[in-house]
């Protein structure tokens, strides 16, 4: 069973929500990446979603592709950010890693070179946000022990999320609005609606992202999904924080947050 | 229209094309694609896209001989395939034409584009008037600045244009934050792809809409020179203007098919925009696997080129089939020799090229000299320069 799978079970077993901080690697310096991640994990964050700056983040809003901007600045490449992986790893065997990015430089490295390097590192999870499962090379990732995370979103119809439903491990993804990254829009009630639709077609525990901005839309969220996903805003809470006060500003803010989902999970069940 | 075998059902050509986007676009994309191919078998549809090419576009656009400058050459001779004399002037409107009609029949009434140098948003800003769209076109800062002729042209078509401030601040950062605004307002808007790139079926259907410039020039070539050319020359940025020419002589195996590319300050200098020319590797980016300009680790290179049009990393999936085939031959023209070729061209036969085109029209003049007088070149002048005037008059020392 891997990283993944376990932490949901365990989640469950627990009655608790997953909560999913995002980061890009490399901001808003290299050096600073696994401590963050660290500070993350104390926090409270139960899988790590982890960037991979690319100079074209066409699904980003301003905030990433800010984040994506100073990490490319400061030279940081594919091969680092599974080097910051590997060093995360000394300290931590228990919390997933999901890259996240983009597809190019995954083809520049070559596929079988990537899948090889990320398991050696000690990745869990890929999310390529323009990699279908139509193109993907889905069987050479999952050989490696890295579950597919793939999108879902309000335009996938009941079709495609069959398909997707196949192809997919880990978790799925659901995209809860239409728009990039570090939108505003999301309406909570339509999301459980279509969560409930997803529920009906696939098993795999289901995360919801973009547009997930405070505590309060993460706890509205929390009630039908089975993990949250917050970059954009903990991105802008780091690039707002003076240099030395980074890690004390996010582990704050995500600790906030999941006082915020526990506490929400004893209300429900006191009622109940 | 001619329709064959490529793209495959997934819109590949070889290694080349495909659908890589997010996958709040894959349905979109689909949609897309299913009501162009019924769209094409429609006979009401396509009389219709005829009707507005020509009493809209003006086409067919003529065939000149360029005996002036042949001469000037000493060798082969040159003709022009007049697409600068098109409304808008370029061969841009031939695919926003198409691709309005198309966002029509789907109820969309909300456009967006991309644009380089320009005339791609003017097209659009255009077709967008012309059949009562808002229309929203994205363009790089950098662009901004040299192209502001087309831009004011834009606005008073009705046209907004946004400024793109990310990256590089020119085509490919345009293009980028096209998919943005459509990723968020997909349901309501069409976007209206410039070039024969992106995911398919973009490269398919800009490739079919501009194919009427080389199906005019299969029967315009033998009525003003009694035969097909021995060779055609177009430029390539995307390569809309080239696929439109070189596609309805794929299958006339005599004719050799040259694309042309950016070579901005030489590609050997790395400051270009030829990735076929340079052996750029495979890579994805805005939808679709081709040979694209990037560094050792994916990130994807800032290009030069004099020519905004031409200024993009990327090229058509088709076109890098065409080069892994061998049917087409690629090569790049630097700054100063495109310039060149401007000039001369203003000179000797009273036509100011666009840019873009004038690489195209300097490969024909490296050509020619060392050719029979009797070898005939057919270029794409893809575009007229009236828009470029600034940036070749600052380049002359110039203040208009």
């Amino acid at each position: 069973m891997g990283r993944i799978e376990q932490t949901f079970r365990q989640l469950r077993a627990q009655g608790k929500k997953a909560l999913i901080p995002y980061v890009t690697a490399g901001d808003p310096a290299p050096q600073l990446t696994v401590d963050i991640l660290h500070a993350l994990v104390e926090a409270g964050a139960n899988l790590l979603e982890l960037g991979v700056p690319f100079s074209d983040p066409m699904a980003d809003g301003a905030a990433i592709q800010r984040a994506s901007e100073r990490a490319l600045a400061a030279g940081v490449t594919l091969r680092q950010v599974l080097h910051m992986v590997t060093e995360f790893r000394t300290k931590d065997k228990v919390t997933p890693v999901i890259l996240m990015g983009y597809l190019n430089p995954v083809e520049r490295m070559g596929y079988a070179a990537f899948a090889r390097s990320a398991q050696q590192a000690g990745v869990d999870g890929v999310l390529l946000v323009d990699y279908p499962p139509e193109e993907h090379h889905r069987h050479l990732f999952a050989d490696h022990g890295l579950d597919n995370i793939f999108l879902l979103s309000p335009t996938t119809t009941a079709e495609r999320m069959r398909l997707i439903a196949k192809q997919a491990s880990g978790f799925v993804y659901y995209v809860s609005l239409k728009g990039v990254t570090g939108s505003h829009t999301l309406n909570p009630a339509e999301v459980a609606e279509r969560i409930a639709q997803i529920r009906t077609i696939c098993d795999l525990p289901v995360g919801v992202g973009f547009g997930i901005r405070d505590a309060e839309t993460a706890v509205a969220i929390a009630r039908f999904a089975d993990a949250v996903v917050i970059g954009s805003r903990i991105v802008e809470e780091m690039e707002s924080a003076p240099r030395d006060e980074v890690l004390t500003r996010i582990r704050d803010w995500v600790r906030d947050v999941r006082h915020a989902l526990d506490q929400d999970i004893n209300l429900e069940k006191e009622q109940a | 229209m001619q329709t064959t075998e490529l793209p495959d059902a997934g819109g590949h050509f070889g290694q080349h094309g495909g659908v890589f986007v997010a996958e709040t676009l894959v349905s979109a994309l689909q949609t897309l694609r299913d009501e162009y191919l019924r769209a094409r078998s429609d006979a009401t549809f396509m009389a219709e896209f005829r009707h507005e090419l020509k009493h809209f576009v003006g086409r067919p656009s003529p065939i000149f001989h360029a005996k002036r400058w042949s001469e000037h050459l000493g060798g082969a001779q040159i003709y022009l395939k007049r697409e600068d004399l098109n409304h808008t002037g370029a061969h841009k409107i031939n695919n926003t034409v198409g691709q309005a009609l198309l966002a029509r029949r789907m109820g969309k009434r909300r456009v967006i584009a991309e644009t380089g140098a320009g005339q791609h948003g003017v097209a659009s800003a255009t077709v967008a008037a012309r059949f009562g769209m808002e229309c929203v076109v994205y363009m790089g800062a950098e662009d901004i600045a040299r192209q502001s002729p087309n831009v004011y042209r834009m606005k008073l078509l009705g046209a907004t244009v946004k400024a793109v401030h990310s990256g590089s601040k020119t085509l490919k950062d345009a293009l980028n934050e096209a998919m943005r605004d459509w990723v968020t307002n997909v349901e309501s808007t069409f976007y209206i792809l410039g070039t024969a790139a992106g995911p398919h079926p973009y490269p398919m259907l800009v490739r079919d809409f501009q194919a009427i410039i080389g199906e005019e020039c299969l029967w315009q070539m033998p009525e003003l020179a009694g035969r097909q050319p021995d060779v055609v020359v177009a430029c390539v940025g995307g390569g809309s203007n080239a696929i439109g020419i070189f596609y309805p002589y794929l299958q006339h195996e005599s004719v050799r098919l040259i694309g042309v590319e950016a070579g901005g300050e030489g590609v050997l200098s790395g400051r270009h925009a030829a990735p076929l020319t340079a052996n750029a590797p495979t890579g994805i980016l805005h939808g679709f696997r081709s040979y694209l300009m990037q560094d050792a680790d994916g990130q994807v290179l800032a290009t030069h080129s004099v020519s905004a049009g031409l200024d993009y990393p990327g090229v058509g999936p088709e076109h890098a089939w065409l080069k892994d085939t061998g049917r087409a031959e690629y090569v790049a023209i630097d700054d100063d020799e495109a310039l060149r070729a401007f000039h001369d061209l203003c000179r000797y036969e009273g036509i100011i090229p666009a840019l873009e085109s004038s690489h195209a029209l300097a490969q024909a003049a490296k050509m020619a000299p060392g050719m029979d007088r009797d070898v005939i070149l057919l270029v794409n002048l893809s575009g007229r320069g009236d828009k470029d005037i600034n940036t070749v008059a600052a380049i002359s020392g110039i203040t208009l």
